[in-house]
């Protein structure tokens, strides 16, 4: 099974719309959606059954024993993420505090003690035929690549019989999208064309090529800039990054959105396009094997 | 006075409200947080600029006095260090530079070294001091550039902090000494999903708050309805104008144009007026 990973850099270019139009061409067998930051994907593409839940415990904080602390201040000199401050007592930030352990160790008193903490929660849903795993985050937690990673393993833990892992990254290019992008056959990225747009797809492929993953780009409502989309097109030439289509702007996928639809719903010109980005994609990513698999 | 503008989802107009704003006040900071992918010098074109970098410490093991004790391996929260070959292996992507194996090495084999993650511009634009961290490309994470860049900002005058999408620990990091919250949304599901969750990461902190809606088309009413129905101020709908969009993409300020200074000098007003209702209630 190929796993293709959909991306942009910039946030809001269409990576969900796209994904769900994908998941739908393809009737996706598995799919997850691995912007536990901002999930939206289930908004359109979840299944019917009701889903697992599983809480997410990401790394443990520090806990201070205000009956035990002398008040040393070892803890917070030796902190190197200023999550602990004297308030009546030494408290620590739960959010600041990263998990390392370092004030337990360096406590004489032993007033420091590391406690588990919900980071988000796992959810997975399965039919007989389909799986879709999800996760959102908790607010504020720097786990985010952590639960990444257990989403991605969880779509493996239901074995469904198909050619296509469809996987809805997050924008950026830190912790979740590094974590998104291990173990995937391609990346998608979605770009669209603004100055913003383009410098942040262009650091996207930056941190993919970094792990020698093979990369397509597709333009999204291209036609709101067209100096800008040639801009695309020019640069893509020179580097060498193959686009596979161009999708134009359309009203009508708004609306479909948030009917809770994808796109290739409704007949609309982005449908069209959008089957021929489709195409191309996954020609790219089986190469000569596509033949085989349309037979 | 310091104003975070945040989303929760990409996209919806972050950098568009905080670069307006900033340019709408006559004298302002600008400060891009979105270090993962900056944009707001894009708009700017910032003169003047000088450059720091962003480092983190990163162990360093000699060889010669590691006795292979591992106590460092199994100190280590992160899996940055394995013990292979007779060796310690230090992996830089993964460390979170806390220090902790320098200190439980008993034999003191362990030092650092200064790693350079990301860096810090700051230069100026007409009146708007412009500051921007950007993380370098493979590196996971850029709390720290944003810990430095908010390190020593004066609360003299306006401050303008665009935020990263999302509502995770770089967000929290971004927003902690705000004094007022804007929240961009865009009318779509996924908008207002989103709103949902930074609308409850503002409450959860406390921070005082209003959302700018952006993009707005007639009948597309989800996020005006949420607001409506959670009592929450609506500071300004930013029409969805081809025009406006053209100027966006192409990386210029609206409010410099004519036609668009008046949306965002009033949108500066009501959020300043806002600002100081917030500080006579709580003081």
């Amino acid at each position: 099974m190929k796993q293709l990973l959909i991306l942009s850099g910039k946030g809001g270019t269409g990576k969900t719309t796209v994904a769900s139009a994908f998941i739908k061409l393809s009737n996706a067998k598995a799919f997850a959606d691995c912007d536990v930051d901002a999930p939206n994907l289930h908004l359109i593409t979840s299944l019917a059954s009701e889903p697992r839940k599983k809480k997410f415990y990401g790394l443990n904080k520090a806990k201070i024993d205000a009956s035990r602390c002398v008040g040393c201040d070892a803890c917070r000199s030796h902190c190197r993420f200023n999550a602990i401050s004297v308030q009546q007592h030494y408290v620590v930030d739960e959010y600041a505090c990263e998990g390392c352990g370092v004030c337990e160790f360096v406590c004489p008193q032993k007033a420091i003690s590391m406690i588990e903490m919900v980071d988000g929660e796992l959810m997975l849903y399965h039919d007989e035929e389909k799986v879709f795993s999800t996760a959102q985050l908790a607010m504020g937690s720097g786990t985010s690549g952590m639960l990444v990673t257990e989403v991605k393993k969880q779509l493996k833990e239901v074995d469904v019989d198909g050619e296509l892992t469809i996987i809805d990254g997050s924008p950026g290019i830190g912790c979740p999208v590094i974590a998104s992008l291990s173990g995937v056959d391609m990346v998608l990225i979605v770009a669209e064309p603004s100055i913003s747009g383009i410098s942040d797809m262009e650091r996207i492929i930056k941190t993919a090529e970094k792990f020698s993953i093979k990369i397509a780009i597709c333009i999204n409502k291209y036609d709101t800039n067209n100096d800008n989309t040639e801009k695309i097109d020019v640069m893509c030439k020179e580097k060498q990054w193959p686009i596979v289509g161009k999708i134009p702007f359309d009203p009508q996928a708004v609306s479909a959105i948030n009917q809770g639809k994808t796109i290739v719903d409704v007949e609309c010109p982005a449908k069209e396009a959008l089957i021929d980005v489709y195409n191309k994609t996954l020609t790219m990513l089986y190469g000569k094997q596509m033949e085989e698999i349309k037979k | 006075m310091k104003i975070g503008v945040l989303s929760g989802k990409g996209g919806t107009g972050k950098t568009l409200v905080s670069v307006n704003l900033a340019a709408a006040s006559k004298r302002a900071r600008y400060i891009d947080c979105d270090v993962e992918e900056p944009n707001g010098h894009l708009f700017f074109k910032p003169s003047n600029v000088v450059e720091e970098k962003v480092t983190l410490k990163i162990p360093v093991v000699d060889h010669t006095l590691c006795d292979g004790c591992r106590q460092c391996v199994s100190f280590c929260k992160f899996n940055a260090l394995a013990y292979i070959k007779n060796n310690v292996i230090v992996f830089d992507d993964v460390c979170h530079s806390c220090g902790g194996c320098t200190l439980v090495c008993p034999r003191k084999a362990i030092s650092e070294k200064d790693k350079t993650i990301g860096t810090i511009q700051k230069g100026i634009s007409k009146e708007v001091d412009v500051w921007t961290g950007i993380l370098n490309t493979g590196e996971a994470s850029g709390t720290a550039i944003i810990h430095q860049l908010l390190e020593d900002v004066p609360s003299d005058e306006l401050t303008i902090i665009d935020c990263p999408p999302g509502s995770a620990c770089v967000v929290m990091e971004s927003i902690k000494d705000v004094d007022y919250c804007i929240l961009v949304a865009e009318p779509t599901i996924f908008g207002v999903s989103n709103l949902a969750m930074v609308h409850e990461l503002v409450t959860l902190f406390n921070k005082p708050f209003g959302v700018v809606l952006n993009k707005c088309v007639d009948g597309e009413t989800v996020a005006e309805d949420y607001c409506l129905k959670h009592n929450i101020r609506v500071l300004c709908r930013i029409p969805f104008e081809k025009k406006l969009g053209t100027i966006n993409s192409n990386a210029d300020i609206a409010a410099y144009h004519q036609e668009y200074n008046d949306l965002f000098t009033t949108l500066l007003d009501t959020v300043i007026k806002e600002v100081h209702h917030e500080t006579t209630i709580n003081s």
